[in-house]
C-alpha cells in the first residue's frame, strides 16, 4: 500500500466540563477515544455517525483547529499536530475545510472577491493583484458562479450559492486535501445534488482527497470510497463503501443501515425500544454500544473492543467477531 | 366523506401569497405526507389547517372542512376546542415545544385540564397511560422529570404523548424527526405509524424527505412555491412521477446506482413569494417548459392514479 496522505494515530480529545468545586471526579467529555485511520491520496474518505460521535471534532483535529489531547496527526509523513503557526503555514495551503453552515462560515461584511482573496493574502507569498484576480476567476468558474457575484455580500445569496462560495474559497489555495464537514446537510434536496455534483467534479479535475463528514449514509453510498463509522468517540467499523453496505460487520453499523429510510424501504416497519446514546462525559468502561447492542454479553461491559480485521478488507471493533 | 377536506386554501402576507390554493383531503386513519423544500409552504399549509396563521398573514381564501364546519372561518373560542383536542400538532424541535422549567407531568396535566374538567389524579392517570403508550420507559418516574433530563428521542416521545392526551382524530406532525438522529428517527416514525393504526387517528406528516413519506404514508402531496403540484397515492407517485419537479426531486436523491457518477440536478432555486414568475412557478427550472408554461398557471387535474398540475403531464412519458 502507498504511504497515506493523512494519517491519524491514537488521537484522543478530552474537554474538561464545568464542575462543582466539591466534586471529586471532575467531569471530562471524551470526544475522541483513540482514533486511528489512514487516508489515501485521491480517495473520498467518509466519516459517519450520529450527533455527538466525535466526527466533527476529528475533522477539526486533523485541520489543526483543535489540539489533540493525545496521539498524532501526520500529513505526507510529517507530524503536523505539534507544529507552530509559522511551520504549519505550508500545510494550510494544502489542507482546506468546508463547513456545514454557509450562513455562519462566510464573513457577512466581506464581499465575495475579498472572501476569496483572503486565503491567498494570508499565505503571504506576495501574489500580484492580477494573479489573485486570475485565481479568483478560475475558482469561480469551477464552482459555476458568475462574475457579478464578486461585488456582492453573503446575505444576497441563497444557501446553495453560499456553499458554492465556501467551496471556491477552499479551492483557491490549490489544496490536495479537503475536510468537508456536513457540506450539504443545511441545504434542500435539489440543491444538495448541485453541491454534491460540484464536489465530485472538483475532485476529478483537481485530483482532490476528501475527508467527508456526514450523518447521511445514502450520501456515503453515492460519494465515498471508504468509510469509518464512529460511535461515542471511537471508530467501530472501517471499510470499503460497497462492502459496508453489502456486509456490515458491527451491530451499530447494521442498526444504522436498517434505520435509513429509502423509497419503498422497510426502515419503520418494526417498532424499536427507545435507544439512547450514552453520554460522552465520563463514558462507560467497555464497549460504548453495549447498552443498545442485541449481541452484548458480560465482556462487552468491561472491556473496550479494538479495531481488528473483520474479513472482506473491513475492520470492526466488536467482541462478537471473536 | 373525508375527515378533513382542504379546498383551495390561500394565505396572504400583504399583497404576496404564501399559499396559492392548496387542496387535499384526509380520510379517517389515513396518513398523508406533504413534501416540499424550504419555503414551499408545507408548514404554512399545516398551520393554516388549524387556522394558526399570525399577523400580518391571514387566510385569504378557501376552506377547511372538518366535522361539518369550516375551520377557516370559525371564531377563536370554537377553534380552541378543536386545536389540541381533536386536531393535535407536534413540531420539529421537542426542546422548543416543552417548557424547560415545568416537569413533564405538570405540562401534561395542564394540557388536559385546559380541555377537560377533570381532577389532578385523573389527569395524572391519563398522562401516565399516554407516556406508556409511546413507550417511555418507567413512565411513572418520568412524570416528575424535567425536559432537560431526557434524551432528544425521549423528549419527542413525550411531545407525542402530550399530543395524544385528548385522543385526537388528526395529528399534524411538522418535521417531527428532522432534529433527531437517523436511528431515533426510525423509532419515532415506527411509533407514529403504530399509533395511527391502533387508534384510527389520521396523520398529516410535513417533511422534506421523500423517503420518510414513502415508508410511512399512504398518500403524498408535493408542494412547490405555495401550491400542491402533484398529489395521490405514495407508491403511484414515487414509481411514476408525472410532474417534472417531482421527477427531479426523486432523481436528485443519492442512491446506490448513482455511485461514482453525477446526480441529476434541478438547476436554479425555488422563487420566494415576492418573486414568483408569471405562469407555472416551476417553468424557469423546468426542462420541458415552453411558451404556454409562461402564461398559464396549471391547476391540479387527474392523470392516472394521481392529480398533477402541469400542462405537459401525461405527454412526458416518452422522455423518462
Amino acid at each position: 500500500m502507498n504511504a497515506p496522505l493523512v494519517s491519524v494515530k491514537g488521537v484522543e480529545k478530552r474537554f474538561p466540563m464545568p464542575s462543582h468545586f466539591l466534586q471529586l471526579k471532575k467531569p471530562v467529555l471524551h470526544a475522541l477515544r483513540g482514533v486511528d485511520m489512514n487516508i489515501q491520496r485521491g480517495e473520498a474518505f467518509c466519516v459517519v455517525g450520529e450527533s455527538g460521535c466525535g466526527k466533527t471534532t476529528l475533522g477539526r483535529v486533523i485541520m489543526g483547529l483543535l489540539e489533540p489531547s493525545a496521539g498524532e496527526v501526520h500529513y505526507e509523513g510529517t507530524r503536523i499536530d505539534t507544529l507552530g503557526e509559522g511551520d504549519r503555514r505550508p500545510f494550510r495551503r494544502k489542507m482546506q475545510m468546508i463547513f456545514q453552515n454557509p450562513y455562519a462560515s462566510l464573513n457577512p461584511r466581506m464581499n465575495v472577491a475579498k472572501t476569496l482573496a483572503e486565503p491567498l493574502k494570508m499565505l503571504g507569498d506576495g501574489m500580484s493583484a492580477a494573479d489573485i484576480s486570475a485565481k479568483i476567476d478560475d475558482v469561480m468558474a469551477a464552482v459555476g458562479a458568475s462574475k457579478e457575484w464578486l461585488t456582492r455580500l453573503p446575505h444576497e445569496f441563497s444557501g446553495g450559492q453560499r456553499q458554492r462560495i465556501s467551496i471556491a474559497r477552499a479551492l483557491i489555495t490549490d489544496p490536495d486535501f479537503i475536510v468537508a464537514d456536513e457540506p450539504i446537510s443545511a441545504l434542500d434536496v435539489s440543491i444538495q445534488a448541485q453541491v454534491l455534483n460540484l464536489l465530485s467534479k472538483a475532485r476529478q479535475e483537481r485530483n482532490l482527497t476528501y475527508f467527508f463528514i456526514t450523518h447521511d449514509l445514502s450520501v456515503v453510498e453515492h460519494f465515498g470510497d471508504r468509510v469509518a463509522v464512529m460511535y461515542l468517540g471511537s471508530v467501530v467499523e472501517l471499510s470499503d463503501v460497497a462492502e459496508i453496505f453489502e456486509r456490515p460487520k458491527h451491530p451499530y453499523t447494521r442498526l444504522l443501515l436498517s434505520a435509513i429510510p429509502r423509497i419503498g424501504g422497510q426502515a419503520f416497519s418494526a417498532e424499536r425500544a427507545p435507544g439512547e446514546i450514552p453520554t460522552a462525559v465520563n463514558p462507560p468502561a467497555g464497549c460504548a454500544f453495549a447498552s443498545r447492542c442485541p449481541l452484548a454479553h458480560d465482556r462487552c461491559r468491561v472491556e473496550m473492543p479494538v479495531l481488528r480485521d473483520a474479513g472482506g478488507g473491513a475492520m470492526a471493533a466488536c467482541h462478537a467477531l471473536d | 366523506m373525508p375527515l378533513l377536506e382542504v379546498d383551495n386554501l390561500e394565505v396572504s402576507f400583504g399583497k404576496h401569497q404564501a399559499l396559492r390554493g392548496v387542496s387535499f383531503t384526509l380520510e379517517k386513519g389515513e396518513r398523508l405526507g406533504i413534501v416540499g423544500e424550504s419555503g414551499a409552504g408545507k408548514s404554512m399549509a399545516a398551520f393554516a389547517v388549524i387556522n394558526l396563521i399570525s399577523e400580518p398573514g391571514r387566510i385569504s381564501g378557501g376552506s377547511v372542512r372538518f366535522d361539518g364546519r369550516d375551520l377557516a372561518t370559525l371564531p377563536p373560542e370554537e377553534l380552541r376546542k378543536v386545536r389540541g383536542d381533536r386536531i393535535a400538532m407536534i413540531f420539529q424541535d421537542p426542546m422548543m415545544t416543552l417548557n424547560p422549567v415545568l416537569t413533564i407531568g405538570t405540562q401534561m396535566v395542564e394540557t388536559l385540564q385546559a380541555h377537560r374538567e377533570i381532577s389532578f389524579a385523573e389527569a395524572r392517570r391519563i398522562a401516565i397511560e399516554k407516556l406508556d403508550l409511546v413507550a417511555v420507559p418507567s413512565a411513572e418516574a418520568r412524570f416528575d422529570s424535567y425536559p432537560h433530563e431526557l434524551s432528544g428521542g425521549l423528549r419527542q416521545r413525550v411531545v407525542i404523548a402530550i399530543s395524544l392526551l385528548c385522543d385526537p382524530e388528526i395529528i399534524i406532525a411538522d418535521e417531527p424527526t428532522t432534529a433527531l438522529d437517523v436511528t431515533i428517527q426510525a423509532e419515532i416514525m415506527a411509533l407514529l405509524i403504530r399509533l395511527c393504526e391502533d387508534t384510527g387517528m389520521g396523520m398529516i406528516l410535513i417533511t422534506h424527505d421523500l423517503a420518510v413519506v414513502s415508508e410511512s404514508c399512504q398518500r403524498l402531496a408535493v408542494m412547490y412555491a405555495g401550491k400542491v403540484i402533484e398529489e395521490g397515492a405514495v407508491n403511484a407517485i414515487l414509481q411514476a412521477p408525472q410532474h417534472p419537479y417531482t421527477r427531479g426531486l426523486i432523481n436528485a436523491l443519492p442512491q446506490m446506482n448513482s455511485r461514482g457518477g453525477l446526480l441529476t440536478q434541478i438547476r436554479g432555486t425555488m422563487p420566494g413569494i415576492s418573486e414568483l414568475p408569471e405562469g407555472c412557478a416551476f417553468h424557469p427550472r423546468c426542462d420541458f417548459a415552453n411558451a404556454a408554461c409562461k402564461t398559464a398557471i396549471p391547476e391540479l387535474r387527474p392523470l392516472g392514479a394521481q392529480n398533477v398540475a402541469c400542462i405537459h403531464a401525461g405527454a412526458l412519458k416518452e422522455t423518462v
